[in-house]
């Protein structure tokens, strides 16, 4: 199956990355394969099949509801662009 | 022309857990920003997350208390979207297996009428931290405390046909949470939120109108007044041959205006996955069992109990027991009250009038509800009368580490019943005031009623207001006919 260039504008700009004209065209035949691939795939029978949740054949185990962890904003605002007042901040959201 | 109003509601409950959906962080309301925002909370490369059991048990309570199937298996997604209150680029969700299926609320509407409304299902999910849009150097301030606070998100079926349906439920579904003991039911703190799916259609048509939908309603009065403007704008713009278009509106109460939330090149497209960072979470039979013996009784059983061993009317009963607050302090009141009915009274009167004009709950009511009792107790047995009960009630407002006897001993509101001090007293009165009683006697029957009152204001000044006015109005009658 091809994908369209109007396709891969549109899952880049979902992913927030910048593609320049001469990457989408290289994305547009890269992911137009690997698609054929899934294609592939698509045409194996799985009517029997349940659909996979996760790859590993197991249930998640269930943490107790009590407080484990301890404040530790310094050591993670040091590591920030830009802090203020104990906020993160971050380029003007406008919505 | 005549439109049918099609409400559905999605609505975001905050669980009362101590911690986080996949963290071991605090939960807490105003810490101070980010210090209950951990590493898993941050999405700090290389951690897990790990489910609460906690809240399973809360959805699984939730979904038991509407009759829907809980479902053993559950499986988690990532929701994708990008937001800097969003530190995972994903909001970890539930979507082809949520835990609480389809189930069931039954509603009042009108007169006496019920109206069941289907839950879709609801999911386990988590919040997102906050944006802090005021002006930080020309940049947003995040605090990501909330984020990872564990929500279920509730899903109706279309089924609410007008706002005040639409407040009905939610209503009922706050009562709900709230004696489930599974959400604070603060609505200032933002612990219940609204969407509202709304579209019109011509009356009695099949077909149902294009849907839109305004996010993030914090109130009842918010939710109400959005529904109804939307209700306008829509029949507005179909009234004028125009189509509704299909999207997500932002309201703003303090206007009443709304705006389109999401521009078309942004439609919504979440690209759902199951996480691979969370196995899929199986509760068996005795998680449910277990959690089905933890149930606490539920407005609408309340409201049975409180008719049958209280003797309330429905409207007394459905308004105290619809919440676990005000029925406790209800059954509070009552244990040292004794009438029911008046402690009734006295709550959904002037105990909420008060509440309301200051703007609190009645969780955080000054009076505790033993000495609204203990005050009733003393309008019971005649030693307050009604005007002296309000007297008292201002003090405890004020300050109700007082007893109620302190109060009405300093206030000097202790009323005379003794028949022969007050016979004494009418005769004193009466002995001024020849011609009132001449008029009296010579008056029709009819009319004496009324000119008794003549008598009663001088009687109440002469007793210095503490006259048990009963207790007068009957001696005064007696010494009036008899001669």
């Amino acid at each position: 199956m091809a994908i369209s260039r109007d396709e891969i504008e549109k899952v880049a700009l979902l992913a927030r990355i910048k593609t320049s004209d001469e990457e989408a065209r290289s994305l547009e035949s890269n992911v137009s394969n690997i698609l054929d691939l899934v294609d592939q795939l698509q045409s194996a029978d799985t009517d029997q099949v349940e659909p996979l949740a996760h790859p590993l054949d197991a249930v998640g185990q269930l943490r107790d509801d009590t407080v484990t962890e301890t404040n530790q904003r310094a050591a993670f605002q040091r590591i920030a662009p830009a802090t203020e007042d104990g906020l993160y901040l971050v380029p003007q959201v406008i919505e | 022309m005549q439109w049918d109003v099609v409400i559905g509601l999605e609505i975001h409950v905050q669980l009362a857990t101590q911690t986080k959906l996949f963290s071991g962080t605090s939960t807490a309301y105003g810490a101070e920003p980010n210090t209950q925002a951990s590493a898993v909370d941050l999405a700090m490369p290389g951690t897990l997350p790990v489910p609460n059991r906690e809240a399973f048990r809360y959805a699984t309570l939730f979904g038991l208390a509407v009759n829907a199937e809980i479902n053993q298996r559950s499986v988690f997604e990532r929701k994708n979207y990008f937001y800097p209150d969003l530190p995972k680029g994903y909001q970890t969700t539930q979507l082809a297996e949520p835990i609480v299926g389809p189930g069931r609320v039954d509603i009042a509407v009108g007169d006496g009428e019920e109206k069941m409304v289907r839950i879709h299902h609801a999911h386990l999910e988590e919040d997102a931290g906050k944006s802090l849009h005021e002006d930080f150097h020309g940049m947003t301030g995040i605090d990501l405390n909330r984020a990872g606070t564990p929500l279920i998100e509730i899903v109706t079926e279309p089924d609410l046909n007008s706002a005040e349906e639409a407040v009905a439920f939610a209503r009922k579904l706050h009562g709900l949470v709230t004696s489930l003991g599974i959400c604070d039911g603060d609505l200032s703190q933002g612990s219940m939120r609204f969407d509202v799916n709304v579209s019109v259609k011509p009356h009695g048509s099949d077909t149902l109108g294009t849907r839109t939908e305004t996010k993030n309603l914090n109130s009842f009065r918010f939710m109400e007044q959005a529904i109804h403007h939307e209700v306008e704008r829509q029949i507005d713009i179909l009234e004028d041959g125009g189509e509704i278009v299909q999207e997500t509106r932002l309201y703003n109460g303090d206007r009443d205006e709304s705006r389109s939330m999401r521009t078309k090149e942004e439609a919504n497209d979440y690209r759902y996955f199951p996480c691979p960072d969370l196995l899929p979470v199986e509760i068996d039979e005795a998680f449910i069992e277990e959690t089905r013996r933890m149930m606490p009784e539920l407005p609408d059983e309340r409201r049975a109990r409180f008719q049958k061993t209280y003797g309330l009317s429905d409207y007394d009963a459905d308004l105290l027991s619809a919440s676990a607050d005000t029925a406790g302090y209800f059954e509070k009141a009552h244990s040292t009250g004794g009438d029911a009915k008046l402690v009734a009274n006295w709550i959904l009167g002037e105990l909420s009038g008060r509440l309301n004009s200051e703007d609190r709950t009645i969780g955080d009511c000054p009076v505790a509800p033993e000495k609204l009792g203990d005050m009733v107790a003393r309008l019971t047995d005649d030693t307050l009368s009604s005007k002296g009960a309000k007297t008292v009630f201002d003090r405890l407002w004020d300050d109700d580490s007082q007893s109620v006897d302190a109060i009405i001993d300093a206030e000097g509101l202790r009323q005379v019943s003794d028949t022969g001090e007050l016979e004494a007293l009418v005769d004193s009165v009466l002995a001024d005031m020849p011609e009132q009683i001449e008029q009296y006697r010579e008056a029709d029957p009819k009319k004496r009623k009324k000119l008794m009152g003549g008598f009663m204001g001088p009687l109440m000044k002469a007793s210095k207001g503490q006259g048990n006015p009963k207790v007068l109005n009957e001696i005064l009658k007696k010494k009036l006919d008899e001669s």
